[in-house]
């Protein structure tokens, strides 16, 4: 029995355009749609297309987050995945406190694949997968654009800044995604009224035995600075007389 | 006393110019020592190019046969026992060091920092979230060693002259053999690197198709520029994968970026909000990538890059 477990994040929609709060303590949040980070939509993709093949029994997603997480884990039950996993937190936890929460969840559920996105579009951090794989003493195949299982062994192609390298990983193993490695399935109606019927279970953070507390405190959250606008110019040596101007051509 | 440890980057027998960044990140913090190590089957050449930038300290030579391809899984044992000495543990913000520092991290029982784009103290620095749409201060705690990754874009490269010891390292720890490295595609064309290039050329959905691109490629030629391409254009298989220039693709800071046919989604100007001078060409007057232009020039690609060619001479 081989299963696959997905991480779910619940992030602010990737086409919302994202705005600081005036007085600087987040982004504001309010009334924003929330979704499933797209990396890991892309993982959950991935998960189904392996079972779908015969490489695993059961798919389960998994995210931590506030009880509203609950909407982004019965769209992916609605996708296909099995059952889901809700582990209750309140506020938000650090890479290194999610995958110490993943690692009791893989102490229990005994995957033997976890696959995760390679980074939340909120935090932009690109940690967890490599931190979970770490403290399980297993190994990492992150930014995959592409995944060949072979019995115990999987070939994962990777997106480097070189190219693609392609490396050989004996599983149980973490795998992260990127952006290429597929398109994720629209979910349908009757699929969604099927999920509803699917066990989804929460856990919380403290009853896993997970210590929370945050080890960098952030002070302050400022928009970026503002690029000058330019000049428009008219024609083609308008163009080249500016550049030359600039000393850049 | 603040000890600071870079993790270098390099293949080929050679240094990527990201390490000499991060020494210049690191170099920020007010009386640190600053160390490279330099982790490879055999790291002389490599060490003696560390050892010559400016403001680094000792350059430590792990060399070892396992060492052969930068596997994450094989070398943050290594990177670890090598940090203990230190209080702070850098390594560029590129796949190598965003694959290979958080493991690090989570061997030492400490949490990452990523993206470091400045500065404030030994334990105080601004970084990115949100595609760059937010800017944060995150302060670290003093008793903890503290692993970062430094946004290589928002630093220059340290200057040569320095002159440090090279020492070799022995390190003891166990290496896993459950991964392995098989092979690694990289598309030799023989033009500037998209990450450390001066001008930079990019090419966006508006191209096309693959054949198309051929224009940008002709232009980037002209000018001695390395090839970009946006996200919708790497999605679309106008591009290779490693062109993509933007928040989940490569941040770069070029002295020149013409951005060509790309409309300017929030994600790709995140890649390239540190360049000097951005040139916009797209036919739609109205495209978000103009907001941020030094230069912009609205018409058909097609008719002004060969255009641009002929008037460069």
């Amino acid at each position: 029995m081989s299963k696959i477990l997905v991480g779910l994040k619940r992030v602010v929609d990737y086409n919302v355009r994202v705005r600081v709060k005036p007085d600087g303590t987040g982004v504001v949040t309010d009334g924003v749609k929330m979704s499933i980070n797209p990396f890991d939509e892309i993982a959950l993709e991935e998960a189904l297309r392996i079972k779908e093949k015969g490489g695993a029994t059961e798919v389960v997603v998994v995210s931590i987050g506030p009880s509203d997480t609950q909407q982004q884990l019965r769209t992916g039950l609605a996708m296909g995945a099995d059952r889901a996993i809700l582990v209750q937190a309140d506020s938000a936890v650090e890479p290194l406190v999610a995958a110490k929460i993943f690692l009791k969840l893989i102490e229990k559920e005994n995957p033997q694949i976890v696959l995760l996105g390679k980074q939340g579009i909120d935090d932009d951090n690109n940690q967890t997968g490599q931190m979970l794989a770490a403290l399980w003493n297993r190994p990492q195949a992150t930014f995959a654009s592409k995944v060949e299982l072979d019995g115990a062994k999987a070939k994962v192609t990777r997106e480097v800044d070189a190219g693609l390298e392609t490396i050989e990983v004996d599983l149980p193993a973490v795998l992260t995604t990127d952006l290429r490695l597929n398109e994720p399935r629209y979910v349908k109606l009757p699929d969604i009224m099927k999920a509803k019927k699917k066990p989804l279970d929460t856990v919380t953070v403290a009853s896993l035995g997970v210590d929370a507390t945050p080890q960098f405190k952030t002070t302050k959250y400022e928009p970026p600075a503002a690029r000058q606008k330019g000049v428009m110019v008219k024609d083609v040596a308008e163009l080249v007389s500016a550049l030359k101007q600039k000393g850049l051509v | 006393m603040t000890k600071i440890l870079i993790v270098a980057e390099h293949s080929g027998g050679k240094l990527n110019p990201a390490t000499a960044k991060c020494v210049t990140c690191a170099s920020k913090i007010d009386g640190a020592q600053i160390d490279v190590a330099v982790f490879a089957t055999d790291g002389s050449a490599v060490a003696a190019e560390a050892a010559k930038i400016q403001g680094v300290k000792t350059v430590l030579k792990v060399d070892n046969a396992a060492n052969a391809e930068p596997l994450a899984a094989v070398l943050a044992p290594q990177v670890a026992a090598v940090a203990a000495n230190y209080t702070h543990v850098f390594g560029p913000s590129t796949t190598f060091g965003k694959d290979l520092m958080p493991r690090v991290a989570a061997l030492l029982g400490v949490g990452q920092l990523s993206d470091i784009m400045a500065i404030e103290s030994a334990y105080k620095f601004r970084r990115p979230v949100y595609a760059g749409n937010a800017i944060v201060t995150v302060e670290a705690p003093q008793d903890k060693k503290l692993v970062a990754t430094v946004r290589t874009a928002s630093f220059q490269a340290a200057p040569q002259g320095g002159s440090a010891a090279v020492e070799a390292a022995n390190v003891s720890a166990e290496l896993p053999s459950h991964t392995r490295f098989v092979s690694r595609s990289a598309a030799a064309t023989g033009r500037p690197d998209l990450q450390t290039a001066p001008r930079v050329v990019s090419g966006g959905r508006a191209l096309g198709s693959a054949d198309n691109f051929k224009v940008i490629f002709s232009l980037a030629d002209k000018l001695g520029a390395a090839v970009g391409a946006s996200r919708a254009a790497v999605d679309a298989g106008y591009a290779a994968n490693d062109l993509q220039v933007g928040q989940t693709g490569k941040i770069i800071a070029p002295e020149l970026y013409v951005a060509v046919g790309i409309s300017g989604a929030i994600q790709h100007l995140t890649g390239i909000k540190d360049a000097r001078t951005i040139v916009a060409i797209n036919k739609d007057a109205e495209a978000p990538i103009f907001e941020v232009a030094d230069i912009g020039l609205v018409g058909d690609l097609f008719t002004l890059l060969p255009e641009i060619e002929k008037a460069l001479g």
